[in-house]
């Protein structure tokens, strides 16, 4: 099942690879990871999406904990929590389809944000079903070009 | 007033309780190195880098402090890698202390420079580059901190050149408080009173005690539940000395080698207390069939050590000593209430019966010496109070088998990682710990040939140590399991071309010994371990004795190969 973490730590050199070289090195697999400052200077959060039954998930989170510079881990995966990703599809448009582009671009809410003659540069968000689905969707046309980012991740303030 | 970096380096060694160093210099520590003569510490100047890390490691282990050592940049850094991994498998605090190319040259490819905080990031605890003096004193008292609390460990700190030669303020941090490192200690009371009451329950139980044991000094808790619960006591390599060897209620080591009583006890039992272990591979033998009628409790200080081979019905993450005197403090008042000693009786009794059927055994020969008796010789002249070391092979296993071990912090041996070369550096570290003790390494012909150059080290420092080679000219371990498993392939495992140990002592400025006959076996080892100084003896024993019992990799504890 996946899981998606959100780990808490030291902003400070090195912790990228300590983190990442637990899971290579444990034969642990990381799906994506982002890691973004936070208001405090001195703290990172990473948000991990990973795969595993429950024994790995708790080896993965006790040897996340077990890391010096991890302050804190969070498995957000049995909490309510608003889970967003962002991609950026370029995909080719010609006359004949660009109008079904925009109607799909519409329904899905996403937004363009560049156009040349025969391409369309997309800009979806959403949870990973959504991405996944506008991806889905677009492959048809033919996407010449995908960049996706990881999952952030908040929980919710109201859990029941 | 202000110092140097290395000035500050050496104050904080001070404050931190190091007596030895043990090092080699190189251009990255000369700084350091310069003011080494201005200062009470000891600094042990070793042959090999590797030598270093091991000794601070015996050091370490002999002594229950952090062991230190201190090497140059590079090839010094990358020298130490071994030792660190030796020491990171087995939770032996350490501080290892690293040159580096000055700051301005990090990432350039700079003479002598790699980047060992990246290399070792996997082995150590944690480690450090120190890239600002003003960090300097802090990180070392982290270092020091980490590498002695929670679950032990080896740290390392990357000290490039320049930081050693600015100077600054001293400031002794009064404390170390880190937001991200609380390790947990206490035990959660609600958990010792199940574990109590699984206790009070069983009618079979079994202590499987490991390292965490020693670290923890949790021996005399151990000890004490033991003796007042009647409960029998097995131990993995790493837990050896934690329970007198020659109690009742010893079982011998469990595992791969582990006697036929101590794996059908596990086998059988219906409670297994597993305190400061960690479930390892050569110990359980096939996971699914370990243990299968027992509960199994878990003590352990690191929640990753629990439920990651093994599931268990009660996790208790605690340090091991402060678990166990919980656990007496908990069942101290039902010994008026429960007769423990007949409770167990059966249980006692059956497990004695097993010791009996098939004690550690061997076939004695009136020829050739056969190595267990050396073992066991070395156990009756030192009166089992020597420190003794190992290296790795049948005679580490042999050793682990009949020098029934009574007191902890006495054998040092490589378990986790099971590194040949070992034990003489570890001899070496631990001689400075323990001056009182006599310190042997018993070794085997081909591990001694990895760190051998240590000779001078411990000649030229007036060491005792004692050097007892169990020389069968094989790899043996390797050979016995190429006999049973490889059709007798003895691929690269008979070491045809060996020095002449008696000479090569001799060249170093030691003395040695040579025993071919087993009627001079204990004439000539008493006159070898009374000879003052450093002193190898060279035992030709039988070349192709087995260690037994042995379990196949991967195969049940029950599927014993015997004598
Ligand atoms: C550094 C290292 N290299 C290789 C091995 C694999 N190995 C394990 S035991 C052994 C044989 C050791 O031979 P010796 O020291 O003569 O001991 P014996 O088994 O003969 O008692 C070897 C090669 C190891 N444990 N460590
Ligand atoms: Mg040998």
């Amino acid at each position: 099942m996946r899981h998606i973490l959100s780990v808490t730590v030291e902003n400070e050199p090195g912790v990228l690879s300590r983190v990442a070289g637990l899971f290579s090195g444990r034969g642990f697999n990381i799906e994506s990871l982002n890691v973004g400052p936070t208001l405090d200077t001195g703290v990172s959060v990473m948000t991990i999406t990973t795969e595993g039954d429950e024994q790995i998930i708790e080896q993965i989170v006790k040897q996340l904990r077990k890391l010096i510079t991890v302050i804190k881990v969070v498995d957000l995966t049995d909490l309510k929590s608003v889970l967003r990703e962002m991609v950026l599809l370029k995909v080719n448009a010609n006359d004949a389809n660009r109008a079904e582009i925009l109607r799909t671009v519409d329904i899905f809410r996403c937004k363009v944000v560049d156009v040349s003659i025969d391409e369309l540069t997309i800009e979806a968000t959403g949870n990973y079903e959504k991405i996944s689905a506008i991806v889905g969707l677009l492959t048809r046309f033919g996407i010449k070009e995908i960049s996706r980012s990881g999952m952030v991740a908040m929980k919710r303030s109201i859990q029941n | 007033m202000e110092l140097t970096g290395a000035q500050i380096l050496l104050e904080c060694l001070k404050r931190e309780g190091v007596e030895v160093l043990f090092g080699f210099p190189g251009g990255a520590v000369i700084d350091i190195y310069n003011e080494l003569p201005n200062t009470s510490l000891k600094h042990v100047l070793v042959r090999h880098e590797q030598a270093a890390i091991h000794a601070a490691d015996g050091f370490a282990r002999a002594s229950g402090k952090v062991g230190c050592c201190l090497v140059t940049s590079g090839p010094g850094a990358t020298n130490t890698v071994t030792g660190i991994a030796t020491a990171y498998m087995d939770s032996i605090p350490v501080v290892i202390l690293t040159g580096q190319v000055p700051t301005p040259l990090i990432g350039n490819d700079a003479f002598q420079e790699v980047d060992i905080v990246g290399i070792t990031r996997p082995c150590t605890k944690h480690n450090y580059l120190v890239k600002d003096v003003r960090e300097l004193a802090h990180v070392i008292r982290q270092a020091f901190y980490l590498a002695r609390s929670g679950r032990p460990g080896p740290v390392l700190v990357d000290l490039p050149k320049d930081v050693m030669q600015v100077k600054t303020k001293f400031v002794w941090p009064d404390d170390v408080k880190m937001r991200s490192y609380n390790p947990n200690c206490k035990p959660h009371s609600g958990q010792i009173k199940k574990v109590a009451q699984l206790i009070r329950d069983a009618e079979r139980p079994i202590i499987y005690a490991g390292g965490g044991v020693i670290t923890s000094k949790a021996h005399e808790s151990l000890t004490w539940l033991a003796k007042n619960l009647h409960i029998p006591v097995t131990a993995t390599l790493m837990g050896l000395g934690c329970f007198p060897g020659d109690d009742k209620l010893w079982l011998g080591m469990l595992g791969m080698h582990g006697t036929y009583a101590a794996n059908m006890a596990i086998n059988n039992a219906d409670l297994v207390l597993a305190v400061g272990a960690r479930f390892d591979d050569r110990v359980t033998g096939k996971v699914s069939t370990f243990a299968p009628m027992a509960k199994l409790v878990h003590i352990d200080i690191d929640p990753t050590s629990i439920q990651k081979n093994v599931s268990v019905h009660v996790p208790l993450v605690s340090d091991c000593r402060l678990a166990l005197e919980a656990l007496k403090e908990e069942l101290a008042p039902s010994l008026a209430e429960y007769d423990f000693e007949a409770g167990h009786m059966p249980w006692v009794t059956k497990v004695g019966v097993w010791g009996k059927e098939h004690p550690l055994n061997y076939q004695a020969s009136e020829t050739t010496i056969k190595p267990q008796s050396v073992v066991e010789k070395i156990h009756e002249i030192t009166k089992g109070e020597a420190v003794i070391c190992t290296e790795v092979g049948q005679h580490q296993m042999w050793t682990a088998q009949f020098y029934r071990f009574n007191e902890p912090n006495c054998f040092l041996s490589s378990g986790g990682l099971g590194t040949m070369g070992y034990g003489f550096p570890a001899a070496i570290g631990a001689q400075f710990a323990r001056p009182d003790k006599m310190v042997i390494d018993i070794a085997g012909d081909g591990s001694i040939q990895m760190n051998i150059q240590e000779m001078a080290t411990s000649v030229c420092n007036n060491l005792g140590v004692k050097i007892v080679i169990l020389n069968n000219g094989y790899l043996g371990m390797v050979r016995q399991w190429q006999e049973l498993f490889y059709k007798k392939n003895y691929c690269s495992t008979c070491m045809d071309a060996q020095p002449d140990f008696v000479k090569l002592a001799e060249a170093y400025g030691a003395a040695g010994f040579r025993i071919t006959d087993p009627g001079d076996l204990d004439r000539v080892l008493r006159q070898a371990l009374d000879t003052p100084g450093t002193v190898i003896v060279d035992v030709r024993v039988e070349r192709e004795e087995n260690v037994y019992p042995m379990v196949p990799a991967g195969a049940s504890l029950t599927d014993m190969l015997l004598v």
